[in-house]
C-alpha cells in the first residue's frame, strides 16, 4: 500500500514546531541524496510521526517549483515561477467569517506559530493529465474552522485567493473572473486530509505555489487548491467557484479524482507522473478513497463531478 | 523580368530551409540539455503541432505576399514550407501516438472517436496527406494544373481544421489559438477580395 498512516492523528503523531525546524535542517542536506524521508527520521533520533504521507518518490523541488498552473501569474507553466517576483506574500492576513460564532482575521504569522504544522507527502493530479508527489508543510484546516466556531448554517467553505493586479500580471487578463475562488462542503473541509499549506519541501512556500497559504486536497483535482488565500468564508449555499463559472461542464464543483469520469476534451484513465516517461493509470480519489469514499456514499459520481 | 543569378537563389533557398529547420533544431537542442520544463513530452508535442500551424499560415501568405510585394517569384518557396508544415505536423503526431500514448493503438482510437480536437486534428492531417504526395513536379503534369489547383484548395478547409484543433485543447486562453485563426482569415479575406477585384461585376 501506498499509504504508511492512517490520517486520524492524535496529536503525538504531530511533529511540532521546534523538532519539525531542526528536521528541516537536516533534510536541507539529505534531500541531495534523495535520503531525506527515512534517514531524516532515523539520524535525528527524534520521535515524531510525519504527517499521513505517500512512500512514493517525491517529485523534483525544480519541477515542482517551475510548473505550475496559477493563472494570476501566466497561463503558461513557466509564467508563475517568471512573474512571481514581485508579489509579496507578507505582511499578509486572511479573513475567516461567516456561519461562525468567532469570526476572525489572522496574521500569516500567527497562523504558522499557533498550529502545530507538520509535513505531508501528497500526490496531486492535475485535471490537464498530469501529476506530482509534493511533500508539503501545513495544519489541517479543520483546525482553523474549528477555531471560530461554526454555526449549524456552515454548509460550505468558501476561499478567496487575493486580488492584485500590480504584483500579478494575469489578473489584468479576463481568462478567469479574478479573484480566483474555490469551496468545499463542509465535511470535506472538516476531513483530517484536507490541509492549509505553507510550506514546501521543508521550506515556506514560494510565491508560485501558493504563497503564503494554500488549500491542498489530495483526493481533487489540483485546481481545487485555491493559492494565496485572503478570505475563507463559512457558508450556507454551495459557492460560486472559478473553473466551474468558466466551464461547468468540464469543471464540477466536487472534482473527485476519477478516472471514470472523462474531462468532456480529454480521458483522465490514465496521468504522465513528472519526471516519468510512460503514462500510469490515475486512481479513484487519487488513491485516497479508502479514506475519503465514505465522504461520497450514496452519490452518483457521474453527476457529481 | 531579370532572373537573379543562381548563386543569390541558391543562398536565399538555404535561408529558407534554415528558418524551417530552425524551430526542430532549437527543440532538439533544448530536450538535449533537458531545458524542455518539467514535462517535456507534452511541451514538445505542442511545440511541433504549433510550428506545423505557424508553416502552414506562411504557406497561405506566401501567394498574397508574392502579389502585393510583386515578387511573383516568392512562390517558389511554397512547395518547400508546406513540405516543412507537413513534416512538423506529423513529427507532431509521431510523439502523441509513439511517446505520449506509447502505440497504444485502442487508446488511440478511443481518443479519435472520443475527443473532438483530436477527430478534428486527425482529419486534418489525412487531408494533408495528399498534398504531400502531389507535391512534386511529376503529380502537377498527371493531374493536370487545373485538378492539382483544385486538390491543393484543400488546405483552406485543413488550416482552420489544425486552428480549432488548437482552439478546443486550451482551458482558458485562447488567445494564441485565436490568433491563428484571425491571421488565417486575413489571409482568405484577401483571396475573396482579390477574386472579386479580378472579376469585375456585370
Amino acid at each position: 500500500m501506498l499509504i504508511r498512516q492512517a490520517p486520524d492523528l492524535t496529536d503525538n503523531d504531530v511533529t511540532d514546531r521546534g523538532l519539525y525546524l531542526k528536521r528541516r535542517t537536516l533534510m536541507a542536506g539529505l534531500a541531495g541524496a534523495g535520503l531525506f524521508g527515512a534517514a531524516g527520521e532515523a539520524k535525528a533520533g527524534l520521535t515524531y510521526g510525519k504527517g499521513f504521507s505517500t512512500q512514493e518518490k517525491a517529485t523534483s523541488k525544480e519541477d515542482i517549483t517551475t510548473y505550475n498552473n496559477f493563472y494570476e501569474f501566466g497561463v503558461d507553466k513557466g509564467d508563475p515561477a517568471e512573474n512571481s517576483g514581485k508579489f509579496k506574500p507578507r505582511p499578509w492576513t486572511v479573513r475567516i467569517d461567516g456561519a461562525c460564532e468567532a469570526p476572525r482575521t489572522v496574521g500569516i504569522e500567527d497562523l504558522i506559530g499557533r498550529n502545530k504544522l507538520e509535513e505531508r507527502i501528497y500526490r496531486m493530479r492535475c485535471v490537464e493529465g498530469w501529476s506530482m508527489v509534493i511533500p508539503w508543510v501545513g495544519f489541517p484546516l479543520k483546525d482553523l474552522i474549528a477555531s471560530v466556531k461554526p454555526t449549524s448554517k456552515a454548509q460550505y467553505v468558501a476561499f478567496e485567493t487575493v486580488m492584485r493586479p500590480s504584483e500579478m500580471p494575469g489578473q489584468g487578463w479576463n481568462t478567469l473572473d479574478w479573484p480566483y475562488r474555490e469551496g468545499l462542503r463542509m465535511d470535506e473541509a472538516m476531513h483530517p486530509l484536507t490541509l492549509m499549506a505553507v510550506g514546501l519541501y521543508g521550506d515556506v512556500l514560494p510565491n508560485q505555489n501558493g504563497a503564503p497559504l494554500r488549500l491542498v486536497v489530495p483526493w481533487k483535482y489540483g485546481f481545487k487548491g485555491v493559492k494565496s488565500i485572503v478570505r475563507i468564508s463559512l457558508v450556507e449555499k454551495q459557492p460560486v467557484t472559478s473553473w466551474n463559472k468558466l466551464a461547468a461542464r468540464e469543471y464540477g464543483f466536487f472534482a473527485n479524482v476519477n478516472p471514470a469520469v472523462d474531462h468532456p476534451r480529454w480521458s483522465q484513465a490514465t496521468e504522465r507522473r513528472i519526471g516519468e516517461f510512460r503514462r500510469r493509470d490515475t486512481l479513484p480519489f487519487n488513491g485516497y478513497g479508502e479514506w475519503v469514499g465514505d465522504l461520497y456514499r450514496g452519490m452518483d459520481l457521474k453527476r457529481f463531478y | 523580368m531579370k532572373r537573379p543569378s543562381k548563386t543569390r537563389d541558391n543562398i536565399v533557398y538555404a535561408l529558407v530551409w534554415a528558418a524551417c529547420f530552425a524551430p526542430i533544431v532549437w527543440l532538439a537542442w533544448k530536450g538535449f540539455n533537458g531545458d524542455l520544463g518539467a514535462n517535456p513530452i507534452e511541451k514538445l508535442i505542442r511545440q511541433l503541432g504549433v510550428w506545423g500551424l505557424r508553416l502552414l499560415l506562411v504557406g497561405l501568405a506566401i501567394t498574397p505576399a508574392a502579389r502585393i510585394l510583386k515578387k511573383p517569384r516568392l512562390v517558389r518557396f511554397r512547395r518547400t514550407i508546406g513540405l516543412f508544415a507537413f513534416s512538423y505536423i506529423l513529427l507532431h503526431l509521431f510523439s502523441y501516438i509513439g511517446v505520449d500514448l506509447f502505440f497504444d493503438w485502442g487508446q488511440l482510437w478511443k481518443d479519435i472517436l472520443k475527443r473532438p480536437f483530436i477527430t478534428l486534428g486527425m482529419l486534418g492531417f489525412v487531408l494533408l496527406i495528399p498534398l504531400a504526395v502531389t507535391s512534386t513536379n511529376g503529380w502537377v503534369i498527371r493531374m493536370g494544373r487545373a485538378a492539382w489547383s483544385r486538390l491543393h484548395r484543400l488546405i483552406y478547409l485543413i488550416v482552420p481544421l489544425g486552428v480549432i484543433h488548437y482552439y478546443l485543447l486550451v482551458k482558458a486562453d485562447h488567445r494564441p489559438p485565436l490568433v491563428y485563426g484571425v491571421v488565417f482569415l486575413a489571409l482568405m479575406g484577401w483571396r475573396l477580395w482579390e477574386a472579386r477585384r479580378s472579376r469585375p461585376s456585370p
